[in-house]
């Protein structure tokens, strides 16, 4: 975060605030490719990636741990104040955010698994447009955050509509699909976990460009920011 | 620097009231235009760092800097309305509704009783023994001190703790019935124990008073006050509710103070 690469009189103050950004940068990495494999993963219904999307999630779990031990060092021993305190506070939700996201494309990694049981399903393809949207979003609000830039972060939480209404199509479709070939069920019911847990991600992005509004500007993210 | 003052936060009436305030000393310039609206009965801190002019300010309301020589103010000041650098005014009556508390604990080389009852006897407040008594053992309860010193009210006042030494300080002052009260740093030379006393008693009073504080440490500003103002080189840059001022500071200067940034 941008906003703690400055000048602290006390040097070690400053380089806290760094480590903590550092940390939610690597967070932020890890779960962003995380989530890139599991829906490479979905669509060629590969099962093999279970353990490597496994041991990052351990990683970004760690991280959290960390990230949590450094703010609360952070109160206790310095008492942050204005920005410090924002950036420091916005740490703290946005970590539990990816450590959910991390979370959520493990889930999603497993159900390619489930997957490679069956036939492909045309619907994957949809899958994987919602996917690409929400990678995308993902590494923008990270941009944002590390930028400590207000306006990506804004448009990152507008296009969160984009997602739903694919999210929205995509069930009816599948349902409808569902519904005149009772051999699709099985895939169907992980497709729709699949893009419920990229919807999911999708509002944790939405969190997040939440919080790197709050970090800059010291105001909530509401619905009249639109204009 | 600003001609249009700044505003306090909250709904309160206005107790002190600065205009184009300013300060210099031997032709050397401490203070630019300060104009600033105080609120009743809320704690304001002045806080900035070394030499930025918040005492010199402080100073100004009770005429303190009438003592120095060299030193000229001017501008409006006004105290529920009345101007204080009215030369018609006493300094001496202005400073019984102008109560002041200083960085080390100052009581006189008097009992416990003769240090709250001086001010009280000197402006004629009582005027029967069993009314000095009243006005003493009232200021001494609002000081958060009675129940300490109650038993032993004819001991030097010198011979209290620090802490308790700032209490009775501030009943001296809260004795003549002040309307403000002004702290230059009163806890920098107590232990935390005795400054979280003497911060509860500051909380306590501001029901009734009007308390500027002037404290070097942001911490107690915020934990004490409802308005800071942040002074620098000798202007006021910022002055607004203490939760805006600590989340979220408008101008650069006070955001590089209050992080402990390199300005």
């Amino acid at each position: 975060m941008a906003l703690s690469r400055t000048s602290h009189i006390v040097t070690a103050y400053g380089e806290e605030l760094d480590q903590l950004a550092d940390d939610l940068a690597r967070m932020g990495g890890l779960v962003e490719t995380q989530l890139e494999k599991a829906i490479a993963a979905v669509v060629r219904r590969d099962a093999s990636i279970k353990p490597d999307i496994k041991a990052r999630e351990v990683q970004v779990n760690a991280l959290q741990v960390d990230v949590e031990k450094r703010v609360l060092r952070l109160f206790a021993l310095r008492q942050p104040l204005a920005t410090d305190l924002r950036m420091t506070i916005s740490a703290l939700k946005v970590a539990t955010d990816l450590e959910r996201v991390g979370d959520l494309a493990k889930n999603i990694a497993y159900r390619a698994g489930d997957l490679a049981d069956y036939a492909p399903v045309a619907l994957t393809q949809q899958v994987e447009r919602l996917g690409a949207i929400v990678i995308k979003q993902l590494r923008e609000v990270l941009d944002a955050l590390a930028s400590a830039d207000v306006e990506p972060a804004v448009r990152v939480w507008h296009s969160d509509d984009e997602v739903d209404e694919r999210y929205n199509t995509l069930v009816r479709e599948m349902l409808m699909s569902m519904t005149e070939d009772s051999g699709l069920v099985g895939p169907g019911v992980h497709i729709l976990f699949v893009a419920k847990n990229l919807e999911r991600i999708g509002d944790h992005a939405t969190n997040i460009a939440e919080a790197v509004h709050f970090m800059v500007t010291a105001s909530p993210l509401v619905e009249d920011a639109h204009s | 620097m600003t001609d249009t003052p700044l505003n306090p936060p909250a709904d309160l009436p206005i107790k002190v009231t600065a205009r184009n305030v300013v300060v210099s000393y031997s032709g050397k310039q401490a203070l630019h235009d300060v104009s600033i609206d105080i609120p009743d009965r809320s704690v304001t801190a002045f806080i900035g760092p070394s030499g930025c002019g918040k005492s010199t300010f402080l100073r100004c309301l009770n005429r303190m800097n009438d003592t120095i020589d060299g030193a000229v103010v001017s501008g409006s000041l006004t105290i529920d309305g009345q101007e204080i650098n009215d030369k018609t005014i006493d300094p001496v009556v202005l400073r019984a509704s102008v109560g002041m508390v200083f960085q080390k604990p100052n009581p006189f080389p008097k009992s416990i009783y003769d240090n709250v009852a001086y001010g009280p006897r000197i402006h004629g407040l009582a005027l029967t023994r069993p009314e000095l008594d009243e006005i003493v053992e009232n200021a001494l309860r609002k000081a958060g001190l009675w129940d300490e010193v109650s038993d032993r009210l004819n001991h030097p006042g010198t011979g209290l703790s620090g802490g308790q030494q700032q209490r009775l300080v501030i009943a001296r002052a809260i004795a003549v019935n002040p309307e403000v009260i002004l702290m230059d740093e009163p806890c920098s030379a107590l232990d935390p124990i005795a400054t979280a006393r003497i911060e509860e008693l500051i909380d306590e009073l501001r029901e009734n008073y009007c308390i500027i504080i002037v404290t070097h440490s942001m911490q107690q500003a915020a934990r004490v006050s409802q308005h800071t103002a942040f002074f620098h080189m000798g202007h006021l840059v910022e002055y607004g509710s203490t939760e805006d001022i600590f989340t979220n500071p408008r101008d650069k200067r006070t955001q590089d103070y209050i992080t402990g940034r390199f300005g």
